[in-house]
């Protein structure tokens, strides 16, 4: 496991995981920047995502759809607020309707990427989730876009 | 709240998540909650731990009452204040359910990552 640090912060409703790699920067924007490669890992294996557009200019949009074991599609959408390959990467993130455009009555998240090269070749990169409000979290939750359901209870144990 | 069946999840019962983020938005309600989360605490006594009056810790208990972060019982001229583990629990679960859904992608990318080393293929 890579991940070195999870900061979750009730108050400002977000989240910034932290994870190292041994490979090098550019090869880390890859997974971001080759659609190929984000539909690889956007999506679990049980709802694996399938890029349509991908243009990571600002004010661009990638669109997506995620198909699960039933044959079910699910649609999101990323809108590009900032890019500076390889280092930054800012972008909404919300649902789409079944023709791909965004759903209006559907939250946004604020997902903030950040790349640092290490001196050892390696590289940093921090992942910050923002959400709008508590029912957004709670309606995004609800709409079972990932498959990250299970509760890691132990961590929630120990602060108790 | 829409609700949407096209995908299925076992979602936390968060009550009023508005109220529970606001409650815990205040340092010293978030304070209130870890205290009578180990035991129950009159408000008077939660009052002197604090650099304001008795009036000001009764209106942050109510607070923290309404989001059902603690609940509140009457001992004679007493009021004891006791946290809920559950509700906590909820709201932290919510956050670490997108915490479980990124290490589960990085876990993937982690992979993908793997498998071209692997192959000394480092495009």
């Amino acid at each position: 496991m890579t991940v070195t640090s999870i900061r979750k912060d009730p108050a400002a409703l977000s989240m910034t995981i932290t994870t190292e790699f041994d490979s090098p920067i550019g090869r880390v924007w890859q997974l971001w920047e080759n659609p190929r490669q984000l539909e690889r890992w956007w999506g679990p294996p049980t709802y694996p995502a399938t890029v349509v557009d991908h243009d990571l200019t600002p004010g661009g949009k990638v669109s997506y759809f995620m198909t699960g074991p039933d044959g079910g599609q699910s649609r999101g959408y990323w809108r590009v607020l900032a890019v500076d390959a390889p280092y930054r990467l800012d972008f909404e993130n919300g649902f789409a309707d079944d023709d791909g455009s965004p759903n209006p009555n559907m939250p946004v998240m604020v997902i903030q990427v950040v790349l640092t090269d290490r001196p050892d070749g390696g590289t940093r990169m921090a992942i910050e989730t923002t959400f709008p409000s508590p029912d957004a979290m709670t309606q995004i939750l609800s709409m079972g876009i990932e498959e990250g359901m299970t509760l890691a209870v132990s961590q929630i144990d120990g602060i108790l | 709240m829409l609700i949407y069946n096209h995908m299925v999840v076992d979602t936390l019962e968060l009550p009023d998540g508005d109220r529970v983020f606001q409650a815990l938005a205040d340092a010293t309600r978030r304070d209130i909650v870890m205290r009578t989360l180990q035991g129950e605490q009159s408000v008077s006594v939660l009052a002197r731990s604090y650099p304001m009056s008795f009036a000001a810790v009764q209106k942050h208990v109510a607070v923290l009452e309404r989001a059902g972060l603690v609940t509140k019982r009457r001992r004679g001229r007493e009021q004891l204040v006791q946290g809920n583990v559950l509700t906590l629990r909820s709201v932290l679960g919510l956050l670490e359910q997108f915490e479980a859904m990124w290490r589960s992608r990085i876990e993937r990318i982690d992979e993908i990552l793997a498998e071209e080393s692997d192959e000394g293929d480092t495009k």
